[in-house]
């Protein structure tokens, strides 16, 4: 043993609160141990390698020659919209880790150290954000690869590309619910897809609407996925910001508004 | 429960790193923990002593601010561990029974995220890491993820975590619980080693012999209860000086023979579990002839005699009337495991 004397108890400069800089260096500290996770078990990347490359590729040559009358011109049309299902997707996994992380002796350790009791959940949400990026990245890539050329060019790409990823970031938020409040990780998965699978098909990410009959139409223009598609659509063609943009950033602060303190609290409550 | 300094509240954060009063936890119909009262001195080892399922882990938690008692109250050095759970948790490290360390993650990794976490900057968390690392002889291991460790290696880094802020009150789930003795032997050496220091340490053990060996006071808990309190000295003289150990060749003599003992001896025998020995507390030795004598009067035939200085093991007999129960935990009782290491 070291010769190192314990300092008494009652000599200690002691706070029963956590400032807020603690809890944002808690956050940081949480997040890196997420990308240290990532480095150790590259496996867990594969939702986020596989699938953009699979989905692009297949869903291009299925669907492009019937929609477009070729892949090619389909693209363009097509590009925004599996990149908004491909990262929502993804941020499904959000939910279901930190439901195991959760299960772990490690996070009996968290919840008797004096750090922010939040930081494991919000460390987990900023590391995150690395997979949506790369999902993203890959879907362009494959898009470039097929010939798909953006009108809007490289910088309204780089636009559109954050701006899903914000907007993924917040929806995030209810899958974190619903890792918190769920017993197991297959059962976060089962809600989250159950959600999330008519709503990105439901919209108009792989059809354009117009071909939907009527009643269809109607909830595909009131659902948000399809607000969210038509923006990264205006973006990557056109260059522009419309009305769908904010409508869906103005849904995304609407999510966060109501499932962050949700999330948390109950985080808090279990945790 | 008595203690001599019982009612001395005033006087809490300098004497009692732990004081707990009338602790409840209730899982479902079950009261896992059932009234606990411990008032742990700072400075020593104090050992929570029971088999399993009878609450340590739970009471632990507690503590630990881990888990919300549904009643009763907690107070480290003075502080409550509901209200001023924050402050708490700056005063205590927690070694679970189950290895509170990041499974996915190097020996170094782990270190260095607790490190941070407590707020050090990342060149002290370097040096304190390097330090921790050798100090709990892992500085070969430092760079694997800790699912090529060992029982021993995994237990080792849990409490190097622990003792990363130097906290003055360490809980300690089962140290060595699947242990080999060797690396026993070095558990106790450290935990020795860290009151040395000015830690005050609880620990939980289902090892009689381990509480016996470490613990400057030993609470044995029963089925959420605390039935017995004092320090090992205490707990042994309360069973007798020695005590007389029979083994009978027919298990069906047991209540005969229980009577007999009674009859002459004056005294209540203990059965083994597997209802063979009896034990029974031996404070006249002169009466024991006299015993033996009515036993083979009464046709009640012996295979084994013997006198035993009093373990723990008679003590738990004793207090609780009815055996360690979880026969696991009997059978794994460190004799049984050295034959298997």
């Amino acid at each position: 043993m070291s010769a190192t004397t314990i300092t008494p108890a009652a000599e200690r400069r002691l706070s029963n609160h956590v400032s807020l800089s603690q809890t944002l260096a808690n956050t940081f500290t949480m997040a890196h141990r997420g990308l240290i996770k990532i480095k150790r078990t590259p496996e867990q990347l594969v939702d986020v390698t596989v699938q953009p490359i699979l989905f692009t590729v297949m869903f291009t040559y299925i669907f492009g020659g019937a929609i477009a009358g070729d892949p090619l011109d389909y693209l363009p049309f097509f590009l925004p919209g599996i990149l908004v299902q491909t990262v929502l997707t993804t941020s499904i996994v959000t939910g279901t880790q930190l439901r195991e992380d959760m299960d772990k002796g490690v996070f009996d350790r968290f919840k008797s150290m004096p750090i922010a009791r939040i930081a494991p959940l919000s460390g987990a949400l900023v590391a995150d954000t690395i997979r949506y990026g790369i999902a993203t990245v890959l879907t362009f890539v494959m898009g470039y690869l097929m010939g798909y050329r953006p009108e809007g060019g490289f910088g309204s790409v780089v636009v559109a590309g954050l701006f899903v990823i914000v907007v993924s970031w917040a929806l995030s938020w209810v899958f974190a619910f619903f890792g918190v409040i769920a017993r197991s990780a297959s059962s976060v998965q089962g809600i989250s897809m159950i959600i999330l699978f008519p709503l990105t098909f439901l919209s108009n990410a792989y059809v354009p609407a117009e071909t939907l009959p009527g009643w269809l139409q109607a909830f595909v223009g009131i659902n948000p996925i399809s607000h969210l598609v038509t923006a990264a659509r205006d973006l990557t063609t056109h260059g522009t910001v419309g009305a769908d943009f904010w409508v869906a950033l103005l849904g995304a602060a609407v999510v966060v508004a109501i499932f962050a303190p949700l999330t948390v609290r109950t985080y808090m409550r279990r945790a | 429960m008595s203690h001599n300094n019982e009612g001395n509240t005033m006087n809490t954060s300098s004497d009692w790193a732990v004081e707990a009063h009338g602790l409840v936890k209730v899982f479902g119909d079950n009261r896992a923990v059932d009234g606990v009262d411990l008032s742990v001195r700072a400075g020593s080892i104090y050992g929570v002593l029971g088999p399993n399922g009878a609450g340590k882990t739970t009471t632990i938690s507690m503590l630990a601010t881990l888990l919300k008692p549904d009643a009763g109250e907690a107070r480290i050095f003075g502080h409550d561990t509901q209200r001023e759970a924050q402050i708490v948790r700056q005063l205590i490290g927690v070694t679970a029974q189950f290895a509170s360390v990041d499974e996915g993650m190097t020996a170094r990794e782990n270190l260095m995220l607790f490190c941070r976490l407590l707020g050090l900057s990342s060149a002290e968390s370097k040096s304190k890491t390097a330090q921790l690392l050798e100090q709990f002889s892992l500085t070969d291991a430092a760079n694997r993820t800790l699912r090529k460790f060992s029982g021993g290696m995994r237990r080792r880094l849990d409490l190097a975590a622990s003792l990363i802020a130097q906290p003055p009150l360490i809980f300690l789930d089962e140290p060595t619980t699947g242990l080999d003795p060797r690396t026993r032997a070095q558990m106790w050496d450290t935990i020795r080693g860290l009151v040395h220091t000015g830690s005050t340490v609880l620990l939980t053990t289902q090892y009689l012999d381990e509480a016996d060996q470490l613990a400057d006071r030993i609470a044995v808990i029963d089925r959420g209860r605390v039935v017995a309190e004092g320090t090992a000295d205490e707990l042994k003289a309360s069973v007798g000086s020695s005590s007389l150990q029979l083994r009978l060749e027919n298990t069906g003599d047991v209540d005969d023979a229980r009577r007999v003992i009674q009859a002459v001896l004056g005294v209540q025998a203990a059965v083994s579990p597997e209802a063979t020995r009896l034990t029974a507390p031996m404070a006249d030795v002169d009466r024991v002839t006299e015993l033996l004598v009515t036993l083979r009067d009464a046709g009640i035939r012996l295979t084994e005699m013997s006198v035993q200085k009093p373990t723990l093991d008679e003590v738990f007999l004793t207090i609780t009337g009815h055996g360690v129960e979880d026969e696991q935990s009997a059978e794994q009782s460190p004799e049984a495991e050295r034959v298997s290491a």
